[in-house]
């Protein structure tokens, strides 16, 4: 018998590569609509940018085996009350800042980046920042001009001078902390912030 | 020495060089020397990365090593960006190599496509130099069109995205219009799927947007749709014809192979795409979906080594380019452990929680990369000099195989080195920073110090050097291999 059995013939596996390829792409084009909705700014997962007037926190939940992000009352950034907008305008400055310092190369956001530097995920809400009143000056002073007020832990690793205008500088912590309240899943796993009792 | 008896020096130097390699172009047909000048590229562009991750790892161990000159951030970048370019430039360069007699007609857009591969090295060129010497700018919209755009593996600015939209175009357009004038086949069939594939996910890349959870979304829909989607399966097609090429393996079982390659790979890697999606602010589902279908990525990967391995052990390992079939079999082993396994071990959401974002991730990219997409590419590297040389006898019994060998030896052991002391660091990290202290800064710098850490970062540089040695022996051997040969390559019968 000379025949190929079905498994081995080529217009089998042409046919299941077409149709296994076309049903996958099916099905993630439809769970992008469903998750880019999920996570639209001002929703469940991903906070409004105005969540830079709250405080915000990072607190383990027994019943489900990781942290969760827990806004609270207003706690204003540099002492002003954001409109929607106005929140939006300076994130976006944050954002763009970030990106265009390259700040990627050598940090983690959201865990994904370059491993020289720490993860920025949960940066905002860092026991490094020492206490509430002095973080959002330590980290602008910080980011202005690290060189001088380098963070090193020991580390001989320094963040170099960017040339980080004030402005920018107000715009990435204020994009820190609107990134710090995302619902990442529980990732950082056991993450202690600056509001934990030790 | 003025400005004109440096220009005239260089030239000379240019040509004395010339002379040495003495390298005939008319052995090759007018699409293969397109295809050629592709490879130089891609080769110049591998020293690159070669050499800017030499200098992060240096900085690893010394962080005031060219600091505020060039900083990690700029060499990292320049390291990866070089890698992706030089791996694109290649896999350009082996389609062109096999359009022509896969089609059996000459490359129909044939000055097209020279103008393209002149108005993209000239803009990779631009785009380095602004990395380097401009490297970063305000935080507004005219730095990411100029600049770069801060996205790690995409860092290219937009005016370069524009541009390698358009001449991916017209290398599309150059593999579908010389299909079509000549004759379709089944690789040809899945290499234009994938090529749409492949170039419209570049587009998903090229939008700014504020909301990180979205950007980082799209970001993944490129880097993940690319290197574990569309490349694979680009990497699939290469093989097929090689196989064929270097073995005499029949047309048939390779176009039914890959079929069920391209049936595993997008059955697992399309939604796979998942596993990036656990800690991004996307909902929950993608802990299940992405664990689920990523998990069963290196079972594509098995069959290519199934695959080549037994193709060429029904021909005795008999073949026509023996450095091209050693890079070949290297490729099917590094593409498995460094893609499959070492994917594997991290993948799940339960060990990913401790294990995303750290030096875990640049062990399995060190490995995935190089015994992927550098392999195939150095395999093609060696099929091309063949026939630039005028198909010569090209087998391990010459008196300078050793050069290809102990080029083999040194890039494999040296990448495999730095990917083991990389997974040192890694577990390490995971244990001290993301286990035991939660990934505060200080926890990450208790984990930086640490002297297990620390030495692997040494080892690391090590073996980073062996590797970097390895390659500067390849292009040695590339340069001479086969010259004053006169046999004719050994002949393949196909069976």
């Amino acid at each position: 018998m000379n025949e190929t059995p079905l498994w081995a013939s080529e217009s089998f596996w042409k046919k299941t590569a077409i149709w296994v390829t076309a049903g996958s792409f099916l099905i993630l084009v439809v769970l992008t609509f469903d998750s880019l909705s999920q996570t639209q700014a001002g929703g469940k997962r991903v906070p409004a940018y105005s969540v830079i007037n709250k405080k915000i926190d990072y607190v383990y939940q027994k019943d489900l085996h990781k942290s969760m992000p827990v806004i609270g009352e207003t706690e204003l950034l540099f002492g002003k009350e954001y409109t929607e907008a106005e929140a939006e305008q300076l994130v976006m400055l944050g954002k763009k800042t970030t990106q265009a310092k390259n700040c990627m190369n050598c940090h983690t956001l959201l865990g994904n980046g370059a491993y020289y530097a720490p993860d920025l995920t949960k940066a905002y809400l860092d026991k490094g920042w020492v206490n509430k009143e002095m973080r959002e000056d330590m980290m602008i002073k910080f980011l202005m001009d690290p060189e001088k007020n380098a963070r090193t832990f020991g580390s001989n690793r320094k963040m170099p001078n960017l040339d980080i205008t004030e402005q920018e500088a107000k715009g990435v912590v204020a994009f820190l902390k609107w990134m710090s309240s995302i619902d990442t899943n529980g990732f950082p796993y056991n993450f202690k912030t600056i509001n934990a009792e030790d | 020495m003025n400005a004109k008896e440096l220009c005239e020096g260089s030239r000379a130097n240019y040509a004395n060089f010339i002379t040495w390699v003495a390298l005939d172009r008319s052995n090759l047909s007018a699409g293969r020397q397109l295809s050629v000048n592709y490879f130089i590229v891609a080769v110049i562009l591998f020293f690159a990365q070669l050499l800017f991750g030499m200098i992060a790892a240096t900085q690893f161990i010394f962080p005031n090593f060219l600091y505020d000159w060039l900083d990690f951030s700029v060499n990292r970048m320049v390291h990866i960006n070089a890698m992706i370019v030089w791996m694109l430039y290649g896999f350009i360069g082996c389609v062109y190599w096999l359009l022509e007699e896969e089609s059996g007609t000459d490359i129909v857009g044939l000055k097209l496509g020279k103008l393209a591969f002149w108005v993209l090295t000239g803009a990779v060129t631009i785009v380095v130099l602004v990395y380097l010497l401009i490297q970063t700018g305000a935080g507004k919209d005219s730095s990411l069109w100029l600049i770069n755009e801060g996205r790690e593996y995409i860092e290219a600015p937009r005016w370069a995205d524009i541009g390698i939209v358009i001449v991916m175009l017209i290398f599309f357009y150059n593999v579908v219009a010389t299909f079509s004038k000549g004759k379709w086949s089944g690789i040809a069939g899945v290499l234009t799927l994938d090529l749409v594939a492949l170039a419209g996910l570049y587009v998903a890349g090229m939008f700014y947007m504020t909301n990180i959870t979205h950007e980082q979304f799209w970001w993944w829909w490129v880097i993940h749709l690319w290197v574990e989607a569309t490349w694979e399966v680009l990497v699939g097609v290469i093989m097929a014809w090689s196989l064929m090429k270097l073995l005499g393996v029949r047309r048939q079982i390779v176009t039914t192979w890959l079929y069920i390659e391209v049936a595993l790979m997008f059955g697992s890697g399309i939604l796979g795409l998942g596993h990036h999606y656990f800690w991004i602010g996307t909902p929950e589902y993608w802990l299940t979906i992405g664990g689920f279908f990523s998990a069963l990525e290196p079972i594509p990967l098995v069959a290519m080594v199934v695959h080549a391995m037994y193709d060429a052990g029904s021909h005795s390992f008999k073949n026509s380019n023996h450095p091209a079939v050693a890079w070949i079999i290297a490729q099917a082993f590094g593409n498995f452990f460094g893609a499959g396994v070492w994917g594997f071990m991290h993948t799940l959401p339960q060990i990913n929680m401790f294990t995303h974002g750290t030096q875990w991730s640049a062990s399995h990219g060190h490995l995935a990369f190089f015994g992927a997409y550098a392999t195939i590419n150095i395999a093609f590297f060696y099929l091309a000099i063949q026939h630039w040389r005028g198909d010569v006898w090209m087998n391990s019994d010459t008196a300078n195989a050793w050069r290809w060998k102990w080029a083999l030896g040194l890039l494999n052991a040296g990448v495999v080195g730095m990917t083991v002391a990389l997974l040192i660091a890694g577990y390490e990290q995971s244990f001290i920073e993301r286990a035991v202290e939660g990934s505060t800064w200080g926890g990450y710098f208790s984990a930086q110090n640490h002297p297990s850490f620390q030495s692997a970062m040494v080892w690391r540089w090590f073996f980073g050097l062996m590797t970097f040695s390895g390659l500067i022996l390849l292009i040695w051997d590339l340069l001479t291999i086969g010259k004053g040969e006169t046999r004719k390559a050994q002949e393949i019968v196909e069976h």
